[in-house]
Parts: C-alpha cells; sequence; structure tokens
C-alpha cells in the first residue's frame, strides 16, 4: 500500500514509490518536447534559418576603435544630419557603427540586398543595438566588437534605437540607417551611379 | 492558553513548537519585506503613469531612471529576499519543531541586509546611483551603492548559511528525519542562493573596487556573466521557493498530498543541477562567448531544468485534484475544479499565481531564452513583460497567499479583513494579466525597456520611429493593469499591515482554511483503478497548456523568420 503525506510534514520511510500512469505519460511527453526544443535551437534552425546569432566577436581598445571609425566616416561620408555624418558605404563592404553617449554614428545608407560585415563597439559605456521595425536586438559592449553580417532584404528607412540605459539622455539615443532600392544607393562618392 | 517553555511556545492551530527567538527574527524579516513592496508598488505607480504616454507622470528623465532603478531594488531583492529570509527561519525551525542555531547571528544578519538596503535604496533615489540595480560598468556609481549592496548580499548569504546549518543541525540531532516537501524545496532554495550570491559578490566586489579608485577597469562582458549569475540566479531561488509553497497551499488548503513524493524531489534535484545555467539567458546576443556554450546553457543543458518545472506543473494539479477526489468530488472530468474553496485567500493565491507564472511567466521565459528568438526580444518590453509575469504574479502573489497564513500564526491575531483577502488575489491577478499583455504586446513592437519617452520629442532623426499606432494603445492597457494591480498589492499591504497591527490577539488566531490532512502523518492513498487516470482533469488540463506551449513556441519561430535581414 502507497503511503501519501503532507507537503508539510515528514514523508513516509520509503517516499519512492514506481511512477503511475499519469505521471508516465506526463513524463514521456514533456521530456520529447524538452528534446525537440533543444534540437529546433541547436541544429534544426541553424541550419534553416536565416536570422543567426552566430556573429564572431573581438576584443578591441574603444579608442582604437573610435579611430577607424572616424577613418570609415571620412573614407565614404555623403552627407550630414543633426551633426551626424552620413555614410554611404560601397557595397558589400564592411560598416563601422559606433554607439557613444548618446548618438549611434555614423548614419548609414545601404543598398538592398547587398551583405555588410557590421563591426558594432563603444566608446564609453554599454549600449542597445535594437533595429526597428524588425525588431532585432544586440548588445554593445565598449572593448568588444561584434562583426555581424546583415543584408537587408527590403528598402527603407530603419532606425536604431539604444535599449541598454546608458546614463540620462539615454531616450535620445537614436540612429538610422537609410536602404535604398538594388542600384539606387548613393556611392561613396556622394553621387548616384 | 499559551504553552510557553524555555523560550518555546507550542502553536495551538498547528501544533509546531515555535523557538520565540525565531518567531521575533521572522515578525521583523517580514514586516521590513512589506514594508518594502509597499514602497516598490508606488514607484510601479510612478513608472507605470510616466509610460503611458498619454499621461507621462513623471517630467525629469533623470528622476525617471532614479525610480526605475529603486522599484527594481525595491521589488526585486529587498521585498523578495527579506520575505524569504522571513520563509527560510520558518521552514527551519517552526516546521522542523528545530531551536533556531544562533539567535544572534541571526540578528547581525537582519542588520546588515537592513543596513544594506538602505544604503542602497539611499544612494539610488539621491542620484548618487542612477544606474539601475544592474550598474552594468563603465557606468559610475557612488562606492556607497555598491558597498551597501554587497553588505546586503553578505548578511543574506550568511542568512542562507544559517538556514542550512539549522537544517544540518537538527538532522544531525537526530530531531529530524526526512524534511518535508516544503522544507526540502526551500533547502534546494538555499543552495541555489549560495551560488547567487557567490556570483553576485563576484560581480560586485571588483565593481566597488572600481568606484573606489582602487582598480582602474572592470570588463563588462565578464560583469555581465557574473552579474547575471546573480539576477537571473536569484529568480531561481524565488522560483524554488515559490515552488515549495504552492505545495504548502496546495496541502493546507485541499489537504493535498503529491501524488509521487519522490518525483516531486527528483524535479526539484533537476534544479539544483540545471537551473543556474540559464542565467547566460542575458548575454544570449552579447560579444564574448560562442555561440554553441551560450545555447547549451541557455537551454539549462537540453532542458533538463525545464523538465523539472513541467513535472511541478503537472503534480501539483494532481496531487489537488486526487485529494479532492478523495473527498467525493469526483463529479465528471473537473467537479474537483467546481467544488474547490475559491473563496479561500491561499487557494485563490495558489492558482492565481501557478496559472499565470505557468502560463504567461514560464512559457514565455523558456521561448524568449532560445538563443535565436532572444534577438526579438532582448531589452525590449518582453523582458520585463516576461519577468513581471514570474516575479510578480507567480512569485509575489505566492509569497502573499503562504502570508495570509504565516502572519496571523506568527503574530498571533485574526487575519485583518479578511473579505479583501478573499479579493485580494483575483484583483491582483487581473491586474498583472492586463498588464502582462500590455506590456508583452508593447515589447513585441518593438518598445525599449527602461526608456523614458518612446515620442523622442524634438528628435529629427528618429522621425518616423516606434509609429505604430498600436504601441500607444499596449502602453496604455499595461498603465491600465499596473493601476488594477497596484490596487490589489495595496489590498495585501493592508490586510498584512492590519493583521500585525490592528488584528484581534488570539492564541487561536483566525486563519483562512487548513485542512487537517495538512498536518496529519502520512496515511495510504485510496486504492485506484491502475488502468486508469488517477488526475483525468490534470491529464485534460496539461494537454491543452502543452498544446498552447507547442502553439507559442512555433509562433515565436515565425516571427523571427519575418524578421526582413539576413543576420549572419
Amino acid at each position: 500500500m502507497i503511503e501519501r503525506s503532507s507537503t508539510l510534514v515528514a514523508p513516509p520511510a520509503r517516499w519512492w514509490t514506481p511512477l503511475g500512469r499519469d505521471e508516465r505519460m506526463w513524463l514521456t511527453v514533456t521530456a520529447v518536447w524538452a528534446l525537440a526544443m533543444f534540437v529546433m535551437m541547436q541544429l534544426v534552425w541553424p541550419a534553416i534559418g536565416e536570422q543567426q546569432v552566430t556573429f564572431q566577436s573581438y576584443r578591441v581598445d574603444p579608442l582604437e576603435f573610435n579611430r577607424l571609425t572616424e577613418a570609415f566616416i571620412q573614407a565614404h561620408q555623403v552627407d550630414a544630419i543633426d551633426g551626424v555624418p552620413v555614410v554611404a558605404p560601397p557595397p558589400g563592404g564592411d560598416v563601422y557603427l559606433m554607439g557613444q553617449r548618446f548618438q549611434f554614428k555614423p548614419i548609414l545608407r545601404l543598398e538592398q540586398g547587398q551583405t555588410y560585415r557590421f563591426l558594432v563597439s563603444s566608446l564609453d559605456v554599454q549600449h542597445g543595438l535594437s533595429l526597428q521595425p524588425d525588431n532585432f536586438n544586440f548588445q554593445v559592449l565598449p572593448g568588444y566588437v561584434s562583426a555581424i553580417s546583415l543584408t537587408p532584404r527590403e528598402s527603407g528607412v530603419y532606425h536604431i534605437l539604444c535599449n541598454e540605459y546608458c546614463g540620462p539622455g539615454h531616450h535620445r539615443m537614436v540612429g538610422r540607417i537609410d536602404v535604398g532600392a538594388a542600384g539606387q544607393a548613393l556611392s561613396s562618392e556622394g553621387v548616384r551611379p | 492558553m499559551t504553552a510557553l517553555i524555555d523560550g518555546w511556545r507550542t502553536c495551538q492551530v498547528t501544533g509546531l513548537r515555535v523557538d520565540r527567538s525565531a518567531e521575533r527574527l521572522i515578525m521583523f524579516n517580514a514586516v521590513t519585506a512589506v514594508l518594502y513592496l509597499a514602497t516598490g508598488g508606488t514607484f510601479a505607480l510612478l513608472i507605470a503613469l510616466t509610460r503611458w504616454q498619454a499621461v507621462h507622470l513623471i517630467g525629469d528623465p533623470e528622476w525617471f531612471y532614479r525610480i526605475v532603478g529603486a522599484h527594481g531594488a525595491a521589488m526585486l531583492i529587498f521585498w523578495i529576499v527579506f520575505f524569504e529570509v522571513a520563509g527560510l527561519l520558518f521552514g527551519g525551525t517552526v516546521l522542523l519543531n528545530a531551536r533556531l542555531l544562533a539567535p544572534r547571528l541571526a540578528w547581525v544578519e537582519y542588520g546588515m541586509m537592513l543596513a544594506g538596503s538602505l544604503g542602497v535604496m539611499i544612494t539610488m533615489l539621491s542620484g548618487q546611483a542612477t544606474v539601475m540595480f544592474t550598474a552594468y560598468p563603465p557606468l559610475e556609481a557612488s562606492p556607497w551603492f555598491f558597498g551597501s549592496l554587497l553588505v546586503f548580499a553578505v548578511g543574506a548569504l550568511l542568512a542562507v548559511c544559517h538556514f542550512i546549518a539549522n537544517v544540518v543541525g537538527a538532522r544531525w540531532r537526530g530531531e529530524v528525519g526526512t524534511l518535508p516537501l516544503f522544507s526540502f524545496a526551500l533547502l534546494v532554495a538555499a543552495i541555489l542562493a549560495v551560488f547567487t550570491l557567490v556570483s553576485g559578490a563576484a560581480a560586485l566586489v571588483p565593481a566597488w573596487l572600481r568606484s573606489l579608485g582602487v582598480i582602474e577597469h572592470v570588463d563588462p562582458a565578464a560583469y555581465r556573466l557574473l552579474f547575471w549569475g546573480f539576477g537571473h540566479g536569484a529568480q531561481q531561488v524565488n522560483l524554488a521557493a515559490m515552488i515549495g509553497i504552492w505545495y504548502a497551499l496546495a496541502s493546507l488548503t485541499v489537504g493535498a498530498r503529491p501524488i509521487n513524493e519522490g518525483l516531486s524531489r527528483f524535479a526539484f534535484v533537476l534544479y539544483v543541477l540545471f537551473i543556474q545555467l540559464g542565467s547566460m539567458h542575458h548575454i544570449l546576443v552579447d560579444p564574448g562567448l560562442g555561440d554553441w556554450a551560450r545555447g547549451m546553457n541557455a537551454s539549462y543543458f537540453m532542458y533538463a531544468a525545464v523538465l523539472g518545472s513541467m513535472i511541478h506543473a503537472f503534480t501539483i494539479p494532481a496531487s489537488i485534484e486526487v485529494a479532492q477526489r478523495e473527498k467525493g468530488l469526483t463529479a465528471g472530468l473537473f467537479g474537483w475544479l467546481r467544488r474547490a474553496p475559491w473563496g479561500a485567500p491561499g487557494f485563490a493565491a495558489l492558482v492565481v499565481s501557478f496559472v499565470m507564472f505557468g502560463v504567461l511567466g514560464g512559457i514565455s521565459g523558456v521561448i524568449m531564452g532560445g538563443i535565436q528568438i532572444n534577438m526579438i526580444a532582448h531589452n525590449t518590453l518582453i523582458v520585463p513583460a516576461h519577468f513581471h509575469m514570474t516575479v510578480v504574479a507567480g512569485t509575489t502573489l505566492a509569497f502573499m497567499g503562504i502570508s495570509y497564513y504565516v502572519v496571523p500564526l506568527i503574530f498571533r491575531r485574526d487575519l485583518f479583513l479578511p473579505r479583501v483577502a478573499r479579493w485580494q488575489p483575483y484583483v491582483f491577478g487581473l491586474g498583472m494579466l492586463v498588464f502582462g499583455a500590455g506590456m508583452g504586446a508593447a515589447g513585441h513592437l518593438g518598445v525599449p525597456r527602461r526608456h523614458f519617452d518612446i515620442t523622442f520629442p524634438g528628435l529629427a532623426l528618429a522621425e518616423g520611429a516606434l509609429a505604430d499606432p498600436l504601441i500607444q494603445t499596449s502602453l496604455m492597457v499595461m498603465a491600465i493593469g499596473a493601476l488594477i494591480a497596484i490596487t490589489g498589492g495595496a489590498m495585501y499591504v493592508v490586510v498584512a499591515a492590519g493583521t500585525v497591527f490592528l488584528g484581534r490577539r488570539s492564541d487561536v488566531p483566525a486563519v483562512g482554511l487548513v485542512d487537517p490532512i495538512a498536518v496529519a502523518p502520512p496515511a495510504p492513498a485510496a486504492p485506484h483503478d491502475a488502468r486508469r487516470f488517477e488526475a483525468p482533469g490534470t491529464v485534460a488540463l496539461a494537454t491543452v497548456w502543452l498544446a498552447l506551449f507547442v502553439y507559442l513556441y512555433a509562433v515565436s519561430w515565425y516571427n523571427l523568420s519575418r524578421v526582413t535581414w539576413i543576420i549572419r
């Protein structure tokens, strides 16, 4: 005869008893579901998905990253909005994107369907890269650069919101990416091809 | 007449022996916890009415950020931890009929926690630590902030070790045998708490030294890894404590007995082994570690700890169903549920907390803790929506439910305004449901957390950002939900504080429903046909829940696939 006890009193001396029909069924079903979720995340999506988190990251000196970003801006700047440089990098190339209190710079002009290697880091504190309206998000740390390969498939205006608290002006930290239709983006010389 | 012998009294309701020194400490910790809940609830009101853009109550961003930080510290740390220490004192002494090992040490622990928590609140509210409770380096905060947080953490760590020593000591002296399941759950919570607090100290000591100027640099990635071993680890402590309380409330209100003691304990052991890996959820989209390592950890090693939760999700309602059926409530599939004591606040708190945590908090956490799906959730309002469903709708409500028993019994006063207590879990639960729906929807539409103003007034660059009109509606729904939930929270504070200060003194205080089985020794289970389900109603409900889980999981992958950018 199986004895059962309230959860507030000591259980019977022999408290390990065989599982009943209910528990065997539930344990089997949930174990299969747990394994299915694991396989989906670690094996299936990495094989079939187009949105992956496999980006590489490296250590970097924030000042060195700032220097690289400035060089990138100088090489490809085409305009400025509110004092923030607008940059049109060559399609398929590297793109530097730096968070600093309280802006993302530069503003980028990209071409639809082209793949860019985004090199993202921060000059000062932690920031959050939140690309809207698609709503995908990365953490941005000073001293680390994330090398994320991004391909915009649709043209339009995208905003980058900072979604990691970074100080009193955090809510005014916004960046922008303009994606032009294929062949319509500005070239690095600032002339329409 | 209360029997009083050598600093002990015998509870006239439960027959438990109460060590008076432990009793006083339980009182102080519990009252401090409720004061922090009331403080944090006031901050919640201000924050909700600010993020409701049409109201935007707090005009100064500096104050908004201070209050968001102080709200997090008061609620997520101080309310919860003071209550848990009260619970550990109760579970480690009263429930085991055991003495408190070192009452003076326990007062030192309480003093450290109180002083540390006050230091944190003062530095945060006075603008010396406007860094949120996460304080990610290299944000700057006063050394008093980090120092206070460390004093609190060391006090809490001592309290946890004291509990473990108490249980081991009682066992050693032969005063207790196998622990009751509730105390076993608390022991699991205590083991998780040791890991948690050590990880917190490892993160905070360097941050403190940096704020003092002793060291120059704290690695932000390493800090995040260690800090979340503390920040998320603390939630795993809450989880274990909350599930222990669910079991306890099920026993108290309907006389539930776990249908398989071994299986329930096995599920807790899965927590000890695997659940702390889940702290990596916070760094899934960080630079630093490789994706396979992050994914393996965030899956709690192949969802082994999730399996533990899914076991509890079944065994708790099943034990309620079996207990009800044994009372003759056998009509149909759900007769046991229809005839449950819905008017008892302990039962209402159990069910509302269980359903909200299981359906909203648990499922959302497992889904957004997947490494790829995390990209469309990280740092949006989906994150606080998730943890308000777990820590607030789940843990906090469970704590409220058990305190409808513990507060009257420990203070020996009648429960104050029982009719308010009767409605409180429903008001609170309804508020949290509406709140979670609004906040989750806003997060799904990309609204960031910890953000003063998503309309970006006067910022040309932001024109067109977060312009979907549904966003404003969602934030309004969130705020209305918050108002209802805060009303429910205030009802709890009135009942708890009223019981402590105004309740009628009694050696046999009026508490909620106490089923005689709750304090009775083990007894044989009623015989049943082994070819049939013993808890068919629970099998049906659990199947529906799992189907919902599968559906939401699939929807989330679909949402990720709808991101128009290719990300590699």
